[in-house]
């Protein structure tokens, strides 16, 4: 046998995610309802975008998070949906998952917490 | 979106033999590639929020990307909506190209990454006319050198912005540029595979798992461009 990358086990390949037409049935009803939220959302933030900017909103901040919080939202059905990841083994979830957003969110508090106090003494 | 037919049997799992994450080579190494990619964008989006940070101002994306091709209406990021869209609905197609491969469904799988490759074709096109409207400054005449948006000129200073402030355009082509050629090598690599699912090649092999790979990949482009979305346009 020729050397293959797609084992799972020993000499099995990985033809266990192949599904049903039922089953993809309902995998694609799946699919429209998140295509539904991401462009709801996306359009939630256009809409927003183009009203409210920094320079006229007295509430800026709010809608600075409410732009963060909905893409996290949008980038978190991403990943777990349509790059199948929510419906991966659990250890390989997490195992993505925690070191990615542990590292990152570090990062950021570090970084900008910096750039603030650079702005004020410069 | 498959449930896995197999449960792993959590005791044996790492006794060798067999993937303990029930997944294959590729993939795993797909996703990490894919994290060590996520950290080099998440070090330019942090970067350009350390200098947003730190800017005495920073120019408003509504009075900078205001642009619609064939209209001088001011239309604050319309377009930039517009190239986002199609790249959600890109990411969909490849969702259901991945959904067809695992119903062996050659037809549906060359259907659905064929609208995946023109998806990809118009949002670089897109972005090819976003830069050439972006460089060409607020005068929007793209042969006047010396009042363009270029690495060492800033025209797009905003009030109380120093003018040799260079860092908006710098970022504006570094991090949408980045994201562009990787928009651009998925193009490519989606278009190998399709020419692959033609040609019967993962018929033959009983399983579509590259396009599942590949899908990956390009739902990682469209997840980067969310966040270059949200903090370069919007906050």
């Amino acid at each position: 046998m020729e050397n293959r990358d797609d084992l799972i086990v020993n000499d099995s390949y990985a033809t266990q995610s192949n599904h049903s037409e039922e089953e993809g049935k309902a995998i694609r009803k799946k699919i429209w309802q998140v295509t539904l939220l991401l462009s709801v959302l996306t359009t939630i933030e256009i809409i927003m975008g183009i009203y409210l900017s920094s320079r006229s909103a007295s509430f800026w901040p709010v809608v600075k998070w409410s732009f963060i919080v909905m893409t996290v939202v949008k980038a978190f059905y991403i990943v777990w949906e349509f790059m199948h990841l929510g419906h991966e083994k659990k250890s390989l979830r997490r195992y993505i998952i925690i070191p990615y957003v542990f590292f990152i969110v570090y990062m950021i508090f570090l970084i900008i917490q910096e750039g603030f106090s650079v702005g004020e003494y410069t | 979106m498959a449930g896995h037919a197999e449960n792993v049997d959590t005791a044996t799992a790492w006794g060798g033999g067999r993937s303990p994450f029930n997944a294959t080579y590729g993939k795993m190494m797909m996703w990490f590639f894919l994290i060590s990619d996520a950290l080099t964008f998440g070090g330019f989006l942090i970067a350009l929020g350390f200098a947003k940070a730190s800017a005495e101002s920073w120019p408003v994306a509504d009075e900078v990307f205001f642009h619609f091709p064939g209209t001088h209406a001011n239309l604050p990021l319309i377009y930039v909506a517009l190239m986002t869209f199609i790249l959600i609905v890109s990411s969909v197609t490849m969702v259901l190209a991945v959904e067809a491969g695992h119903r062996m469904d050659q037809k549906g799988v060359q259907k659905w990454l064929g609208w995946t490759v023109v998806g990809g074709l118009v949002f670089l096109g897109s972005q090819a006319w976003e830069w050439s409207t972006f460089i060409a400054g607020p005068d929007g005449i793209l042969s006047t050198w010396t009042d363009n948006a270029t690495l060492t000129n800033n025209p797009y200073s905003a009030n109380g912005m120093n003018p040799d402030d260079v860092r908006y355009t710098n970022f504006f082509f570094f991090v949408t540029g980045f994201h562009g050629f990787h928009v651009f090598t998925g193009v490519l690599i989606n278009f190998l595979v399709f020419l692959k699912v033609k040609k019967g090649v993962y018929q033959e092999r009983g399983h579509y798992e590259m396009v599942e790979k590949v899908g990956l990949y390009w739902h990682f482009v469209d997840l980067v461009w969310v966040f270059v979305f949200t903090f370069f346009y919007l906050v």
